[in-house]
């Protein structure tokens, strides 16, 4: 058999493409599916939680990220991005004075943050927002 | 235990009674994620610090449990009540077994 010129670019081509498809398929996790694992199935507020992160990241070692959300018992943060997308849980105790944190995670591309809090009474109330990053933090 | 760790806080020195107070902690660790490689190729094994609580007179301030995406030196920021004199309590739980303490006093003004 004899390749063309033809016929090497038609399969070079869908050579690329399988290459680059599954990597973009198993990107992010979607954001409903990271929130439904933490309240267990159960519908989330949009309104009681505010999650503060940058609009543009430049560094994703270092994202400053503060979270608050009054009369909550725990809040879970998220990024849906990253290899792992667990980040962190803050459980509040009796010696709170506010259900409020800061804290600096990393971010291993442009993803959504997802933040969701526990309330006292069993309800839940979620957060989220898209920080782009120029520079990934995830090694490599 | 991981090398370098040393842990720095920052609580007011006096308080009213009932009053709420902002706590910076600080720790330099590295955080390993597990996830880098070595010029070889090889993978790091993970090694970061898990958990992280904070706690006043024995009453529980914060408790966080720590992933892999928390950065290099974990720094926390957040609000206590001194409801009477006493001692913050700080307690950094490491992946290897290591635990770092740190205990910071205040006074009632």
């Amino acid at each position: 058999m004899k390749f063309t010129r033809r016929d090497t670019m038609a399969i070079g081509g869908a050579a690329a493409l399988t290459t680059i498809l599954p990597s973009l398929s198993s990107a992010a996790i979607p954001v409903n599916e990271l929130i439904m694992g933490v309240t267990g199935g159960a519908d989330a507020a949009s309104t009681g939680i505010s999650l503060t992160a940058p609009e543009i990241a430049e560094n994703g070692n270092t994202v400053p990220i503060s979270i608050d959300a009054p009369g909550a018992v725990a809040i879970t943060v998220m990024a849906a991005g990253n290899p792992r997308p667990g980040v962190a849980t803050f459980n509040f105790g009796a010696g709170s004075a506010s259900q409020s944190a800061t804290t600096r995670i990393r971010l291993a591309g442009t993803q959504d943050v997802v933040a969701v809090a526990e309330m006292a009474d069993g309800s839940f109330a979620t957060a989220h927002q898209t920080v782009k990053v120029t520079i990934g933090g995830c090694g490599g | 235990m991981a090398k370098g760790v040393k842990a720095r806080v920052k609580v007011p020195k006096t308080a009213a009674a009932g009053e709420s107070v902002t706590l910076k902690t600080l720790i330099s660790h590295k955080m390993e994620s597990g996830l880098r490689k070595d010029s070889d190729g090889n993978k790091i094994p993970q090694s970061i610090i898990n958990r992280f609580t904070c706690a006043f007179n024995g009453n529980t301030v914060i408790d966080v449990k720590m992933a892999a995406a928390i950065s290099t030196n974990p720094y926390f920021a957040f609000d206590a009540v001194v409801p009477e004199a006493g001692e913050f309590h700080f307690t950094w739980y490491d992946d290897d077994g290591s635990i770092y303490e740190e205990k910071k006093s205040v006074k009632i003004a």
